[in-house]
């Protein structure tokens, strides 16, 4: 069983406390926001594109550490990434950044940031990793 | 940890009242509480849904096991069992809410269905545009939405009694929104399901009905945890749900004056809730069975009986006593916590529920610290969004109480929160 200690490991509330990428950008190539209604978590993210590949990306927002935490780490990954490359991250990806297990609701906390990125970037209005969790 | 009494609920000490009411006996008779865990369950949701009894689950278990059949057709006599025992139940949920007869009282699915069914059957058939509804900023999303829906259908008015700071109803509004003789219906919550607020239904109910407009209440949240008479409220149909006063999940009730609901056409077409059907029409059935369309929850119906039983067994006076000790303990105790703000008004005029912030944690990181200890708090907007708009605040986290719960609860609680500051201290 996983206590606070194994769900607020120091990395996350590392990324929490001093988040990367956070704020603005002033005249972005992309911004799209989005929120978990289920608890008002919400995420901006602003994407500066060149050449295929994401420049400058800045979140800003406000939700639980672990919500906040996952786009802090998300951000901090694919900037500078190619776009393709971004296009693979997926569910697993973000949960082995954030080194732990969660229940169905708190994944969602976890995946609004991955939301946000795939949703504002490529237009993918679906839920990242819908369809196994479907099937759990 | 283990529960021994050492304190007053009260917290007040020498002023506390004697009594007889001992929550570590209710406690016993919760399975869910007797089950062998690794930390004891600190259960403080029982505003989202209470947990069961033995009698109610036996009680259900009994009409399973021994006369499940359908009610109100086979003429054999497991049938004619399940009917008496269904029937039984509308009436024991008929006393205890002092209705004038059991047909006034029909069972749905939770307060949702009950309050849907207003607006579709009483509101559809008697709202037309340029009609007004009166509701309340602290309303659940189940006493919003329906009206939002018959609203947008019927081209009606929605007006809302503001909510004050210190999380009452600002009544001083009321008589500006019913002046002009258009509010037709007023839907107004008993309980708060986030601030606990106590509102003052009789008074509403007055005034709505001298403007012409019948008086609809919430009480999901009350009729589980005090004594509630349903003619002395005043109102014109009450609303609750099974699930949150010790019984099952899929049945709750709408309580109806009779005269409103003989004129109502039915809510749900299918078997049971006609007289007679003919290809192109059909007759209605009697009150209650022709808003019960289709083979109702009967083994949670049974269940609801058996809660009923339980729950006047314990006496709601006292219930609602504990609930106020605990919360009145609870707001005591939370005040030790720094950063901690409370929502709502004081605790003598509140029911056993109180939500807070603590410093800018999210209520869901909160949560999921207590979480680790085994105490389950709510976190969210507890489906009441426009209430926490109101507050400029996206969540509340959220404990509520009832006949189970211990004051040594409340002390983990507040160990919990103490740790949490810890934790995510910046």
């Amino acid at each position: 069983m996983s206590g606070f200690d194994d769900i607020y490991r120091e990395n996350i509330l590392d990324h929490y406390r001093n988040p990367r990428n956070h704020g603005t950008l002033e005249s972005p190539d992309i911004t799209y926001e989005d929120a978990n209604p289920l608890c008002g978590d919400l995420i901006r993210m602003d994407f500066k594109l060149k050449d295929g590949t994401i420049e400058q990306v800045r979140f800003s927002g406000h939700g639980c550490a672990i919500s906040q935490a996952s786009a802090s780490m998300l951000c901090e990954r694919v900037e500078g990434m190619a776009l393709e490359e971004a296009k693979k991250i997926g569910r697993d990806d973000v949960l082995e950044m954030l080194g732990i297990e969660l229940g169905p609701v708190r994944l969602k906390c976890a995946l609004l940031a991955l939301k946000t990125l795939k949703a504002g970037v490529y237009g993918i209005q679906q839920w990242p990793g819908e369809e196994e969790e479907s099937t759990r | 940890m283990t529960f021994v009494s050492h304190r007053h609920p009260a917290g007040a000490g020498a002023t506390a009242p004697v009594q007889t009411f001992d929550p570590q006996a209710v406690r016993a008779q919760f399975p869910i509480f007797r089950e062998p865990r690794a930390r004891p369950l600190v259960y403080l949701d029982s505003a989202a849904t209470s947990q069961k009894p033995d009698a109610v689950l036996e009680a259900m278990g009994r009409y399973y096991s021994t006369f499940n059949a359908n009610i109100h057709r086979g003429i054999y006599q497991i049938a004619e069992e399940a009917t008496a025992a269904y029937e039984d139940s509308r009436r024991r949920v008929a006393r205890f809410i002092h209705a004038g007869s059991p047909r006034e009282v029909i069972f749905t699915r939770n307060s949702t269905e009950a309050l849907n069914l207003v607006a579709h059957s009483w509101g559809r058939s008697r709202l037309e545009a340029g009609d007004a509804i009166v509701l309340t900023v602290m309303e659940h999303h189940s006493n919003l939405v329906p009206w939002q829906l018959l609203a947008s259908e019927r081209g009606i008015e929605l007006r809302f009694i503001p909510v004050t700071e210190g999380g009452e109803l600002d009544l001083a509004a009321l008589p500006r929104l019913l002046a002009d003789g258009r509010a037709k219906l007023v839907s107004v919550v008993h309980i708060s399901n986030v601030l606990g607020t106590v509102n003052p239904i009789p008074e509403i109910a007055r005034q709505a009905h001298a403007a012409g407009a019948v008086m609809v209440v919430d009480a999901s949240q009350s009729v589980p945890h005090c004594p509630v008479d349903v003619q002395a409220l005043g109102a014109d149909f009450v609303a609750f749900t099974g699930h949150k006063m010790l019984g099952p999940t899929g049945i709750g009730a709408l309580w109806g004056r009779r005269s409103l609901l003989e004129e109502m056409p039915p809510f749900l077409g299918g078997g049971e809730m006609i007289r007679e059907v003919k290809l192109t029409g059909s007759k209605w059935n009697d009150l209650p069975w022709k808003f019960e369309a289709g083979t109702m929850p009967i083994a949670e119906a049974v269940g609801l009986g058996a809660a009923v039983d339980y729950l006047e067994s314990l006496g709601m006076e006292a219930i609602f006593t504990h609930d106020r000790e605990l919360v009145a303990y609870a707001m005591e105790r939370l005040r030790e916590v720094p950063d901690l703000e409370i929502l709502g008004p004081p605790a003598d005029r509140r029911g056993g529920v109180v939500a807070f912030t603590l410093d800018d944690i999210h209520p869901h990181d909160v949560a999921t610290v207590l979480d680790a200890d085994g105490i389950a708090l709510r976190a969210g907007h507890h489906c009441a969004m426009p209430l926490h708009e109101r507050f400029g605040i996206p969540a509340t986290a959220r404990a509520s109480f009832y006949c189970y719960t211990l004051p040594e609860e409340i002390d983990a609680l507040v160990k919990g929160l103490h740790r949490a500051r810890q934790v995510f201290a910046r």
